[in-house]
């Protein structure tokens, strides 16, 4: 991969020793804002994830284990059996973190051509078709995801459209399937792929791709070789706002998918604004949540310092 | 214009007002023109806040908003949970004239006996409704959801909702509610597992939309909800099943620490008065629970069979069970839904 | 130049998107003329629910819930927006220093926890800190949320721009400030535009959050519409929805005539 061009590195500008100087100042508001209105509070989950729950919600401040116990650990219905491991949550987890890759990756196919397309327009005309990508979500998500459920129909406009075509002869049967899901949580966040990794590549110098083109590339294999290590940052940036907040919807499977299942954002959800009324264990499911996406940043965050030396 | 007209006579109301009163209601479950004419009588002004579902409400409060509103508009079963929790309010019949208006039979409910913290606001039932076009046949029994027929198999919708499916399960299969019997419990267990077999979906919100498009042929519904469903011209049937049906009551309730407790009992005073009990119920369709309303009722409302269960089939409040028990049915919902 | 540029497929791929998104806005768009009270059947050709959003009887709350949203949407994306360029400065252009992990987990940190939990806690929070909820507890949440949706793309884009730009500019005499606002913020430009407009659609659509820091009285576009679900949603949601697409294409065309009439190029 590396050595077809030079690559800058992510923290090109690397050190640069005024804004060293203003470091403090320009973290201040972060700090502040997120660390007091954000941090504090979740602390203060992390700590409820280890108190007794209190019967249809609250807490008791007992200290226990119990929330994590639940999670991991099955004694059968009535908990008189031996203790062994409890598959349901875990299997709940895979299938989320499944599902928001597999979104993930749909984003991207289909959101890194738009982003390249928008950012080889006409400089004037770039924002607008920024604006067109994010029209649509001035349109609340309920009122999106209720349309597109209405679009996916049996006796729906696309297959009505499709049959009339001669398409196909039978109405595809998506809604309540995992492809209505996919197509959900695509539609949810595409905007959130397409904007970072316009915002890397409208900077992208295509100078390196006609270097690569006199060495003999063809474009595919500049686009790969070349352009990706380059728009790295941006495509990284997309991913993570597509992937973290997609393995949390509910919205998008419940109402396309049929809901037949738990997610893990409907699991948490359920604990406080459901009928189960179990905050430590919904604390606790959204603790190992956080540490699972947290480890995952931090790998990502190393690789690409590293890569950028 | 007309709006910026109406917004300065809202901020200009407190000039004269006789104080406020913070209500927490769901959205759009109170015609406005009602608590308009109760601001032009009293002279109080009217807050809302709204909220999206009971436990929403529950979990708000007990994060710290108890204290900020005067009366809210929960369930019945979550009266109770409420009552347990000790986040209401308690007044004394002699304190509303108009309580005598409250139907006998609403009066000592199960939930709040003899009526402590609560007045009636709205009530109806949920059982199921059945597309006529695609089924024919007998649907006086809660099978046609649990153990379908051949014609009705995966296009059933069913609510997302632990409260209401385990409850109509439950008397499906004729076991009491927030039972500890072991036999019972497994056998609740498996025949839901068994019946999501055939379900498309589980869904509230789309309940009535999926029956109206012809996604769900048969959907477990509130009847409200199913008299809409057949307004916008669904051939659908609402049942009211052999086995029983969940029968729930929506109760004004006086909050603790309700800022403005004279005002709050002022408002539920007037909303016990029949001709605005009946307001409520031609804007949200239900049934009111106080005496005299009927004559005011819209024709359509009050002769709707979704409103009118026969006099012979029972409906039955879900129950809030202890701790441990509620332990087990929160164990069955979720291994539902795994 | 055109030829490196140009792939065959992606203005293809560009249309499926667009398509794709906006499709289902026809459906949201057509059924607000609806005449009957359904989102699924079609009742012939009516105004009534854009009567019905003007002088409804929930006229007045409906005004005010987009009024609080507009209003919400583009101060918190704003000011979410500032903090977010000045962290993207520091965490990019300021080399390694202590401190730099944990800044970059606390700036993601909004993404990672659930919604309902920085619902629940921070309702909590603004309560023992003893600030009634409203429009300001709405607008703090928004703010803290959005953080990270405006700086992820700023600092994708500030790793693309090579720090040579502005010591140029500083070995002319300029100053810090004055490389900054001639030379690296109009670079930062499309990151910036991005950040903000994630920021911006996050907030104007946020539902669980300000649902429980919302105070009395206090209601947005999508507390409103999630709260009408218990009488089923109706074609006045869709009206309204249609409005503010509406309002949503004003803002595109007028920020278009600006832009012509602005600087042609770079």
């Amino acid at each position: 991969m590396a050595g077809a061009a030079p690559t800058p590195s992510p923290e090109a500008g690397g050190s640069d020793a005024t804004y060293a100087r203003l470091r403090r100042p320009l973290l201040a508001p972060t700090w502040t804002v997120i660390g007091v209105f954000l941090l504090l509070p979740v602390l203060l989950m992390v700590v409820y994830s280890f108190l007794t729950k209190e019967f249809r919600g609250g807490v008791e401040w007992d200290f226990t284990l119990a929330a994590y116990d639940q999670f991991f650990v099955t004694r059968g219905l009535f908990g008189d059996e031996p203790a062994q491991i409890e598959w349901t949550y875990i299997t709940i987890f895979w299938r989320s973190i499944w599902q928001a890759g597999l979104a993930t990756f749909l984003c991207l196919l289909i959101g890194f051509p738009t982003a390249w397309f928008i950012a080889t327009r006409p400089e004037a005309s770039r924002p607008i078709w920024l604006f067109l990508i994010t029209i649509p979500y001035w349109v609340n998500l309920l009122i999106r995801t209720v349309s597109l459920r209405f679009i996916l129909r049996d006796q729906g406009p696309m297959n009505d459209a499709l049959i009339g075509l001669g398409v196909i002869s039978q109405p595809l049967e998506i809604l309540n399937t995992n492809l209505a899901v996919q197509l959900g949580l695509f539609y949810s966040y595409l905007p959130f792929m397409v904007l970072p990794i316009y915002a890397a590549v409208e900077r992208y110098n295509f100078a390196l791709s006609e270097a690569a083109a006199d060495l003999g590339a063809n474009r595919w294999r500049a686009l790969f070789e070349v352009v990706l290590p380059v728009v790295r940052p941006g495509i990284v940036a997309g991913c993570i706002l597509v992937f973290v907040p997609a393995l949390g919807a509910f919205l998008a499977p419940d109402l396309l998918g049929g809901a037949k299942t738990f997610m893990i954002g409907s699991l948490i959800d359920e604990q406080f604004r459901g009928s189960q009324g179990n905050w430590p264990f919904g604390a606790a499911v959204s603790v190992i949540l956080m540490t699972l996406v947290l480890i995952v940043l931090m790998i990502q965050a190393r690789a690409a310092a590293r890569a950028g030396q | 214009m007309k709006r910026l007209l109406a917004l300065t006579t809202l901020l200009a109301t407190p000039a004269f007002a006789e104080g406020e009163l913070k209500v927490y209601h769901w959205f759009e479950y109170i015609p406005q023109e009602l608590v308009d004419k109760f601001t032009a009588e009293t002279g109080i002004t009217v807050t809302i806040d709204t909220y999206d579902s009971n436990e929403a409400m529950l979990a708000s409060l007990k994060a710290g908003k108890l204290g900020q509103y005067d009366v809210a508009v929960p369930g019945d079963y979550m009266v109770e949970i409420m009552r347990g929790e000790g986040i209401l309010g308690e007044y004394a019949p002699e304190e509303m004239p108009n309580f005598a208006n409250i139907e006998p039979q609403w009066l000592d409910v199960p939930f709040d006996p003899g009526r402590k913290h609560s007045i009636p606001y709205q009530w109806g039932s949920t059982a199921f409704s059945v597309n006529r076009d695609v089924y024919q046949g007998d649907i006086n029994s809660l099978g046609i959801i649990f153990n379908p027929p051949e014609e009705l198999k995966g296009k059933i919708n069913v609510l997302d909702s632990q409260g209401e499916v385990l409850a109509l399960g439950s008397l499906y299969l004729g076991i009491p509610q927030c039972t500890t019997d072991r036999e019972q419990l497994k056998a609740l267990n498996d025949m839901l597992l068994a019946a999501k077999e055939n379900w498309a979906s589980f869904g509230s919100d789309i309940a009535k939309d999926v029956l109206v498009s012809g996604d769900a042929a048969a959907g477990m519904i509130y009847n409200g909800f199913s008299a809409k469903a057949r307004a916008e011209g669904a051939n659908v049937e609402y049942a009211f099943p052999k086995e029983g049906y969940v029968l729930w009551m929506d109760n004004m309730v006086l909050l603790k620490d309700a800022p403005n407790r004279d005002n709050a009992i002022k408002f539920m005073n007037f909303l016990l008065d029949p001709q605005n009990a009946a307001a409520v119920t031609n804007y949200a369709a239900y049934s009111p629970g106080v005496k005299g309303a009927t004559e005011f009722l819209d024709a359509a409302i009050k002769d709707s069979p979704e409103n009118n269960p026969p006099a012979d089939q029972k409906g039955e409040f879900i129950i809030a069970c202890d701790a441990e028990t509620q332990a087990l049915y929160d164990a069955i919902w979720t291994n539902l839904k795994k | 130049m055109k030829g490196v540029r140009h792939y065959p497929g992606f203005l293809a791929v560009t249309l499926l998107c667009l398509l794709v998104l906006y499709l289902p806005l026809t459906v949201v768009a057509a059924y607000s003329f609806n005449g009957s009270t359904s989102i699924t059947t079609w009742g012939g050709f009516s105004l009534r629910w854009y009567a019905d959003v003007f002088t409804g009887p929930e006229a007045t709350r409906f005004g005010q819930a987009a009024w609080n949203s507009l209003t919400i949407a583009i101060i918190a994306s704003t000011v979410s927006t500032v903090i977010a360029t000045a962290a993207a400065l520091a965490m990019i252009r300021s080399g390694r220093f202590r401190g730099k992990t944990a800044s970059y987990a606390l700036i993601n940190l909004p993404l990672l926890v659930p919604e309902i939990v920085i619902a629940v806690a921070t309702l909590i929070f603004f309560t023992t800190i003893g600030l009634t909820t409203g429009y300001l507890t709405i607008l703090i949440a928004h703010i803290t949320f959005c953080i990270p949706f405006a700086y992820l793309p700023i600092a994708a884009r500030l790793s693309g721009i090579e720090g040579h730009y502005e010591q140029a500019a500083r070995d002319l005499y300029a100053s810090p400030w004055q490389a900054f606002r001639l030379i690296l913020l109009p670079l930062l430009g499309p990151g910036i535009l991005s950040g903000f407009l994630l920021a911006f659609i996050i907030s104007l659509d946020d539902f669980i959050i300000t649902n429980f820091v919302k105070g009395a009285g206090m209601e947005t576009l999508p507390t409103a519409i999630f709260g009408s679900v218990k009488q089923g949603i109706k074609p006045n949601i869709m009206a309204i929805s249609t409005m503010m697409l509406g309002v949503s294409v004003l803002f595109v065309s007028l920020s278009y005539l600006i832009n012509r009439k602005g600087r042609p190029a770079r």
